[in-house]
C-alpha cells in the first residue's frame, strides 16, 4: 500500500493532542524530521510535532511560508471549510460535537424521535415479510 | 513553547578605584535558566579574561534577550567548547529551529545524549545564524528544499488527554499512516 497522505507544504492536518486540539492547521513548512510549522487563520504561526497532528486528504496550493493574508485567500479559494464538513471524517466530527453538546431535553427528544424512526423501519419490514410469505 | 534555557545580556565593570576612575565596562551575552545564574556565569568568564571578581566589581544591567522572529525558520550555526573525560574539545553544530534558545536547548540536550556531557562543561563560543548556502551538515541540508514532501510512516496511536488513558482496549490499534 503506497502512501496517500504527505507532509509537504500547503497540507491540511487535524491537531490531535494540546491546546489546539481539534483545529484544522495548514503545514507552512517542515523544520526538521519531527516538527513542522503550522499555520491557521485564527492562531499565531507557531512550530508543533508531527505527533500531534493527523494529515487530512486537502492540500492548498501554496509556496513555502506564505504572509497571513495569502495564506487566508489560499484557503478561501480551496474551500477547504467546506470540503472537510462534507467529507466522512470531517461529518462524523461534527456529530461527535453535537452529541457531546446535548442537554437531557435534547436527548429526550432523540430518544423519541429514535423509537418513532424505529417503528417506521419495524412496518415496512413486516410489510416486505408479508409479501415474501405470500 | 517554554524554554529552559534563556538569553541574558549581562553588562558589568570592576569597581571605580582611586587610580581608575572610569573602568571599561564589558558586556556578555550567555545562556542560563535564570537570572542569578546569569550574573554567575558573566563573573566566571570575566574572570578568566580580566583581573576581575565579583567582589571587587558591579553589575551594571541584565536584560533577558528574546528572540526578534519567533514565526520563521532559521539553521543556527553554534561554535562550542566541551570538557569531555579526557580533555577539552572544539565543536561546530547546526541545528534548525525557529528560536535560538530552541537551538540551544537542541545543542544541549544533543551533546548530553551525544556525548554525555552534562550543560555546565559547555561553553558556547559563539551563535551565528546561517543562510542556507553556507549550512555545512548534511542533517539541516536535507531540509533546505521548498518542495519538500515525506510521508509520515507511522502513525502512534496516542489518546487526546492523558485523563482518557485505560490500561486495557477492545481492538488493536491501527497503525498505518
Amino acid at each position: 500500500m503506497p502512501f496517500k497522505r504527505y507532509v509537504e507544504v500547503g497540507r491540511i492536518a487535524l491537531v490531535n493532542y494540546g491546546k489546539d486540539y481539534g483545529k484544522l492547521v495548514v503545514i507552512v513548512d517542515v523544520i526538521d524530521q519531527n516538527r513542522a510549522l503550522v499555520d491557521a487563520p485564527d492562531m499565531v504561526r507557531g512550530q508543533m510535532n508531527f505527533k500531534r497532528l493527523t494529515l487530512t486528504d486537502i492540500k492548498i496550493d501554496i509556496k513555502r511560508v506564505p504572509n497571513k493574508k495569502t495564506l487566508v485567500a489560499a484557503l478561501e479559494a480551496a474551500d477547504v471549510k467546506n470540503k472537510w464538513e462534507s467529507s466522512s471524517w470531517g461529518r462524523k466530527l461534527i456529530v461527535q460535537k453535537k452529541r457531546a453538546s446535548l442537554n437531557d431535553f435534547d436527548r429526550f427528544k432523540i430518544m423519541l424521535a429514535k423509537i418513532k424512526k424505529a417503528g417506521v423501519v419495524r412496518q415496512e419490514l413486516a410489510k416486505l415479510k408479508k409479501e415474501t410469505t405470500a | 513553547m517554554s524554554y529552559k534555557f534563556h538569553q541574558f545580556q549581562v553588562v558589568g565593570r570592576g569597581l571605580p578605584t582611586e587610580s581608575d576612575e572610569h573602568p571599561k565596562i564589558y558586556r556578555m551575552k550567555l545562556w542560563a535558566t535564570n537570572e542569578v545564574r546569569a550574573k554567575s556565569k558573566f563573573w566566571y568568564f570575566l574572570r578568566k579574561l580580566k583581573k576581575v571578581k565579583k567582589s571587587n566589581g558591579q553589575m551594571l544591567a541584565i536584560n533577558e534577550i528574546f528572540e526578534k522572529n519567533p514565526t520563521t525558520i532559521k539553521n543556527y550555526g553554534i561554535w562550542l567548547r566541551y570538557q569531555s573525560r579526557t580533555g577539552y574539545h572544539n565543536m561546530y553544530k547546526e541545528y534548525r529551529d525557529t528560536t535560538l534558545n530552541g537551538g540551544i536547548e537542541q545543542m544541549y540536550t544533543e551533546m548530553a545524549s551525544r556525548h554525555r556531557v552534562r550543560h555546565h562543561c559547555i561553553q558556547v563560543i559563539k551563535t551565528a545564524t546561517i543562510p542556507a548556502k553556507l549550512c555545512k551538515r548534511e542533517s539541516t541540508k536535507q531540509f533546505h528544499n521548498s518542495k519538500i514532501k515525506f510521508p509520515l510512516v507511522f502513525k502512534k496511536v496516542r489518546l487526546p488527554t492523558r485523563k482518557l488513558k485505560t490500561t486495557y482496549k477492545a481492538s488493536r490499534p491501527n497503525l498505518f499512516v
